[in-house]
């Protein structure tokens, strides 16, 4: 049974604490006014997105309660929903003003228009099944991206939010996938290589010549595709014929002499003329468009880069050959003789080198670069295949060097080089998208006598720590009484013959197995290194990271170590103490002592940053311990309190989804209240007193990994 | 029902098995056998090896004998142990100490899975020794000339805990396999799986498109053996769609996205 609605002074209520109207003046009475008259389950969707929408911004959840109602019977859920969550990133991205412009635009939403939007491809559910099919495709690989309109600019394709040309779901994603497949073919097929906006210049009115211009196109990247992708090419014609007018009569012939294997973007150069002066122009629903600058600045910013590049990896490559071969001759006195020959044969593209006519093997990498350059020219032109000399390129320039994190921080307020991380938002129950700006930085070493005088301080915990350590490395133990075995159990054996002379069943477990346990395991610890661990704490951790590693390295688990803090969710960083893949050694121990306490509390970019980095170590079990003070919290921000507790949950059942083990060591003792539910996914352990620290973490860490 | 039960270290393969020769490698295997080098084979998964080997040993007129190496595969697994026969003790051969007593060519597929201890009995086999210690028989079996050890490896996907070893490696003349050329590949597809050239041409399309994503979510691109089983599907009736889904795209990953994004791919050719 349906539930009633709700009254209008049953929901003012909520509004009013919604929409803090105290200090923010709306007249939520005229909203319940319009909400009363809703079905239940519509005042329900509206009021949970106002509630939602709310405490990323007032206006914004007053905005959409003002304008749900009428929606409402217009406009899909699932797109009154995508806009809700689209408003919201925009104005996590950009602000106010051009979020409320964006509430705004849903006024002309049109019915007419979009009556087929309820079967639309949104880009969050095609973008990941797209992007790796374009992958698949051969060439430069493409970046996919949500814009304005369907484009490309030879490096990342562009789709825009909801393709929704027809009334069915499949068709629609149908479409896209056409879509993607021509923007592909530009770039696969030559397309971009030319001066597009040159050539339509030469014309009185450039911009129906680039019209044309990329009308032909179509017609040849069609003929392209139909050869590539058959089956493809008969879904774009039946969805051709469903959407557009037939061809003009005067493009049948251009259709006619671009269907052969061998036309290029030259022979659609050729007909331009005659293109141009056609009256009508066919434009089809699956060609997206063309954005000539977008495309020559992304052509301007890689030909020199590449060109470098390649020179550089060449000159590596022939270092190596040359090493290999340690008989050859001293350095050649004449230029190597170096050919690439292109093989582009059944939609695989590929290369061949020859040093001197005999057949090098190229890495990777010069392959990817190979096929990047030859996209653009069509061929290797020879003065990209002179190796770099010494010294002729800055390696800094041409290849993007990690970004120094202070250096970026002094300059503007920008996130180059940074690592984005979304993060949870409770209110909204959604992610906010790219929200932290993440930076790896290092712990400045510190060469005292903290290392030495932890180590004498403890020496009896370290003594005992050793002998417990030891007991768990994995010792090859014998198993005895095996069925199956490397040699023969001679005690069982005896006891199996006397019992078949005694005429009782013989034992068939009769041998000696060698068993070895192998630990297979991978930890990273998470330091808490907010300011509040000033003092005892932070004297404490680094103790205990001490004894850690000391006890660590007996039992040879790789294990990596990093402090985290932040400032605002600009400035979240994650302080290396030692990572994977270092040992250690002097530098290694010089950085615990050196772990100083720096801002805030902000945990869920860290507990997904060293999700991230865990997964990548090779391990049959994964172990994330997190070590913190206490409750998350940021400067002046909404971290503080049950968004932080819920972001913090959040993350912890993302790394728990990944297959980590996440362990939490908390010294917060007023706070048992929160705790079972930020560690939901997490085992956890509560320490009343600062001092047991050192002591613990090692006998913890021993429990959990056994 | 008659299953043949065979032991391959009295077999010698009949039949000529199938197989196209990319370069110069039947030359020198042949080259190395005669000399009494080992042989590393190299090469991704489903390229060609285990065919390879076969071919060779019915060329070469040897047994065979393959052992696949998995994780828990010790010394005595190759080399032999005792076991209890009606209250004695019996010292039974293993694969590898049969293959050298007869002169065979013995097999060591995925040899980076087997445990260390294995690199201690395939060395001294390995060099110009060419003997096989038996430690537990306080025994040495000297190899005959036709003995011929081989074993494969595969580069792309091993942890860095499982790299083989250089004091390993420098012991063998290396092969290296890559999937064929197109043109190649259509014809082994073709005449492993008997479906018309036609549609070879589009599974070998099929199968370089997905090994274009390798590195980017995938592990690793179809193999020439999946083609060959996806074949196989399609003579027998199956549509092609559903066979590539089946044979390749499930076979060479679990995500989700990319199962999707493979059948998109399969499905814009076929």
């Amino acid at each position: 049974m349906a539930q009633s609605p709700l009254t209008a002074a049953e929901m003012e209520a909520s509004l009013h604490s919604w929409l803090d109207t105290e200090f923010t003046f709306f007249k939520v009475e005229e909203l319940a006014v319009e909400l009363a008259v809703l079905a239940r389950n519509e005042q329900d969707f509206i009021l949970d997105w106002i509630r939602r929408i709310a405490p990323t911004h007032i206006t914004l959840a007053w905005q959409f309660g003002r304008r749900a109602p009428a929606l409402l019977p217009r406009m899909e859920r699932r797109l009154l929903e995508a806009w809700a969550v689209h408003t919201c990133d925009v104005f996590d991205r950009t602000g106010l003003q051009t979020a409320l412009r964006v509430m705004e635009e849903v006024d002309s939403f049109d019915d007419a228009q979009h009556k087929n939007d309820a079967a639309g491809a949104l880009f969050e559910d095609i973008a990941p099944i797209l992007g790796n099919f374009v992958c698949g495709l051969s060439g430069r690989r493409l970046r996919i991206e949500e814009g304005d309109a369907a484009w490309t600019d030879g490096e990342r394709f562009v789709l825009p939010p909801l393709i929704a040309a027809l009334p069915d779901l499949d068709d629609n994603f149908r479409l896209a996938k056409i879509t993607v497949a021509l923007l592909w073919a530009q770039t696969r097929y030559g397309t971009l290589r030319a001066d597009l906006a040159g050539i339509a210049t030469a014309y009185a009115d450039p911009e129906r010549a680039l019209a044309r211009l990329y009308a032909l196109e179509t017609l040849r990247l069609t003929a392209r595709i139909a050869r590539e992708l058959p089956r493809l090419y008969r879904q774009l014609q039946r969805l051709r014929e469903l959407l557009d007018p037939p061809l003009p009569p005067g493009w049948r012939r251009f259709e006619a002499s671009l269907d052969t294997d061998q036309a290029t973007l030259a022979d659609s150069l050729s007909l331009l003329d005659a293109a141009y002066a056609e009256a009508d122009c066919p434009q089809g629903s699956d060609q997206g468009c063309l954005r000539p600058d977008a495309i020559a600045a992304a052509r301007a910013a890689r030909l020199d880069k590449e060109k470098a590049r390649l020179r550089i990896k060449l000159a590596e490559l022939l270092e190596e050959h040359a090493a290999a071969q340690s008989t050859a001759q001293s350095a050649a006195e004449t230029p190597p003789d170096l050919e690439v020959q292109p093989r582009d044969e059944n939609g695989r593209l590929d290369f061949e080198i020859t040093l001197d006519s005999a057949p090098l093997a190229p890495p990777d990498g010069v392959k990817q670069l190979l096929t990047s350059i030859y996209l653009d020219f069509g061929e290797i032109p020879p003065e990209y295949l002179t190796p770099a000399g010494d010294g002729e390129y800055d390696p800094t320039l041409v290849f993007d060097q990690p970004e120094d994190p202070d250096a970026v921080w002094h300059g503007t307020y920008h996130e180059k080089g940074a690592e984005l991380y979304p993060e949870w938002d409770h209110g909204r129950q959604h992610y906010r998208k790219n929200w932290c700006v993440m930076r790896e930085k290092t712990v400045l070493p510190a060469y005292d006598d903290f290392h030495r005088h932890t180590l004498d301080k403890y020496a009896g915990v370290v003594k005992h720590l050793r002998r417990k350590f030891e007991a768990l490395r994995d010792e090859n133990r014998l198993e005895k009484r095996q069925t199956q075995g490397d040699e023969i159990d001679l005690d069982a054996l005896i006891e199996a013959l006397a019992d078949a002379q005694d005429g009782s069943e013989m034992s068939d477990r009769l041998f000696v197995r060698l068993h070895r346990a192998e630990r297979n395991i991978a930890v990273a610890f998470l330091v808490d290194m907010s300011g509040s661990t000033q003092g005892w704490i932070n004297e404490a951790e680094r103790e205990a990271l001490i004894l850690l590693c000391e006890a660590l390295e007996l039992l040879g688990d790789r294990y990596a170590i990093y402090g985290f803090s932040g400032t605002t969710r600009k400035r979240c960083e994650l302080f290396r103490i030692k990572t994977f893949d270092e040992p250690y050694g002097g530098e290694v121990k010089a950085r615990i002592p050196g772990i100083r306490p720096q801002e805030y509390t902000r945990m869920g970019f860290a507990l997904r940053h060293m999700t991230r980095l865990l997964n990548r170590v090779e391990a049959r079990t994964r172990v994330l311990v997190t070590l913190s003070d206490g409750r998350p919290d940021d400067y002046f921000d909404v971290y503080r309190g049950q968004y932080g507790i819920e972001d913090t949950r959040m993350a912890l059942q993302e790394a728990s989804r990944t297959g980590i083990h996440p362990f939490c060591i908390t010294l917060d003792r007023d706070a048992r209240d929160y705790l079972p539910h930020m560690y939901g996914a997490a085992r956890y352990i509560i320490l009343d007193d600062v001092r047991q620290l050192p002591l613990k973490v090692t006998d913890i860490y021993r429990r959990i990994t056994t | 029902m008659n299953a043949r039960t065979l032991d391959p270290a009295d077999h010698l393969i009949e039949k000529e098995p199938y197989y196209e020769t990319v370069g110069d490698e039947i030359q020198l295997f042949e080259a190395a056998y005669r000399q009494q080098i080992p042989v590393l084979l190299k090469g991704p998964t489903g390229c060609g090896k285990t065919r390879f080997m076969e071919h060779m040993a019915w060329r070469l007129k040897r047994p065979l004998i393959t052992v696949s190496c998995h994780d828990d595969l010790t010394a005595s697994d190759l080399v032999g142990r005792y076991l209890i026969k009606g209250g004695e003790t019996v010292w039974v051969d293993g694969p590898l100490t049969r293959a050298v007593r007869c002169g065979g060519i013995c097999y060591l597929d995925e040899i980076v899975e087997a445990r260390k201890d294995t690199m201690v009995v395939i060395h001294p086999l390995a060099d110009d020794r060419r003997t096989l210690p038996m430690e537990k028989l306080g025994q040495m079996v000297e190899a005959p000339p036709e003995f011929c050890l081989a074993i494969s490896y595969n580069p792309g996907y091993q942890s860095v805990l499982k790299d083989l070893k250089q004091s390993t490696r420098q012991r063998f003349v290396a092969l290296e396999f890559d999937y064929p050329s197109a043109t190649l590949e259509r014809r082994i597809v073709a005449s492993e799986s008997g479906v018309s050239d036609a549609i070879a041409d589009n599974l070998v399309r099929f199968a370089q498109m997905t090994r274009n994503l390798k590195g980017s979510g995938l592990e690793e691109g179809a193999s020439t053996r999946l083609l060959v089983h996806a074949g196989k599907l399609i003579a027998d009736g199956v549509s092609p769609v559903t066979a590539c889904k089946s044979a390749v795209a499930q076979a060479v990953t679990d995500d989700t996205d990319m199962l999707k994004a493979i059948q998109e791919l399969s499905s814009s050719i076929f």
